[in-house]
């Protein structure tokens, strides 16, 4: 306990901003997670449902009533004391009570789509498109996967042209940068309510 | 709510049965400070409550503080709120409510670029 340093090496942050990285298990989220912050281990606090109590030791099952799950975290240091949190968030309804809190006051959200998969982002994409909060799609370029075009990638999820679909590498910490730059384009352009008075 | 007599998983006693924090929980990103007050002398502080009063001497995320001590959110969350109440912790910066005005927006783009 004592060799804890009250620091653990970055500067401390003076404003701390949030990015939500949604999208079906296996999607990528861990990987482009890593590939572009400081990867760091969060855990969260699941309650346990009927689905997942059949994999849980059934001698334990009477005193359990939340179990921990990890969280993909992750922090990028900026200049200033700027930081950028990136929180990756499981796609199925049973976490959408944690997305409601970590929406709040977010830059936005990263929906990553496997095209293998296509179905399981659509839940992220409903969620984000409801709450009128800016995200884009990231489509993981796996190396087996079938090549798509853009369009027909939008064909198949059925999203507005003016949300920025990024083909890119969830491993290449470049490639992962670009999404994030596109994000912040993305909420830059978004329609702003005129202030009442200037 | 979730307040019946059983028996609970065991990270909440350290939050001595507390289950969720009061009211709407402290957001991730909101970053916390210590308050430099010392704390009354009937208040037990568990060791959890004391290594965040040590890490927050420097001013840290709830994030942050909960990935440092290796403890649920939920359980931090809670840890968290009693020391504000007891005015041992402050809020340093509230976390955003809503989307950053655009001069934000842009600096933090452009941040991004140069990483």
């Amino acid at each position: 306990m004592t060799n804890y340093e009250p620091s653990d090496g970055a500067p401390a942050p003076r404003a701390a901003y949030k990015i939500l990285v949604a999208g079906g298990f296996g999607a990528g989220k861990t990987t482009m997670v890593g590939a572009v912050s400081e990867i760091r281990p969060l855990q969260t606090e699941e309650a346990l449902t009927e689905v997942s109590v059949g994999v849980d030791d059934l001698r334990d099952l009477e005193r359990k009533k939340t179990t921990t799950v990890a969280m993909d975290f992750g922090r990028i240091t900026l200049s200033g004391g700027l930081s950028v949190y990136l929180f990756g968030t499981p796609g199925q309804e049973r976490f959408w009570f944690m997305w409601e809190e970590l929406a709040r006051g977010a830059l936005g959200a990263v929906v990553m789509v496997d095209t293998r998969r296509i179905t399981a982002s659509f839940a992220s994409i409903d969620y984000f498109e409801q709450r009128a909060e800016p995200f884009v799609i990231a489509v993981n370029r796996f190396d087996h996967s079938i090549e798509y075009t853009e369009d027909e990638i939008r064909t198949a999820l059925d999203v507005s042209p003016d949300i920025p679909i990024i083909l890119f590498d969830a491993r290449d910490r470049e490639s992962a940068k670009v999404v994030l730059i596109e994000l912040l384009e993305h909420a830059i352009r978004q329609p702003r309510e005129v202030p009442a008075r200037l | 709510m979730d307040d019946d007599a059983g028996p609970l998983v065991r990270p909440y006693a350290i939050t001595r049965g507390r289950t969720r924090a009061r009211g709407r929980a402290l957001d991730l990103v909101t970053i916390l400070v210590t308050s430099g007050d010392p704390p009354p002398p009937r208040l037990r502080l568990s060791p959890e409550h004391q290594r965040l009063l040590w890490l927050c001497q420097i001013p840290h995320t709830v994030a942050d503080l909960a990935s440092r001590l290796e403890l649920p959110l939920g359980v931090m969350q809670v840890l968290l709120e009693e020391l504000i109440e007891h005015h041992l912790l402050r809020i340093d910066l509230p976390a955003p409510t809503e989307l950053p005005d655009l001069a934000t927006l842009r600096r933090i783009r452009d941040e991004l670029r140069t990483i």
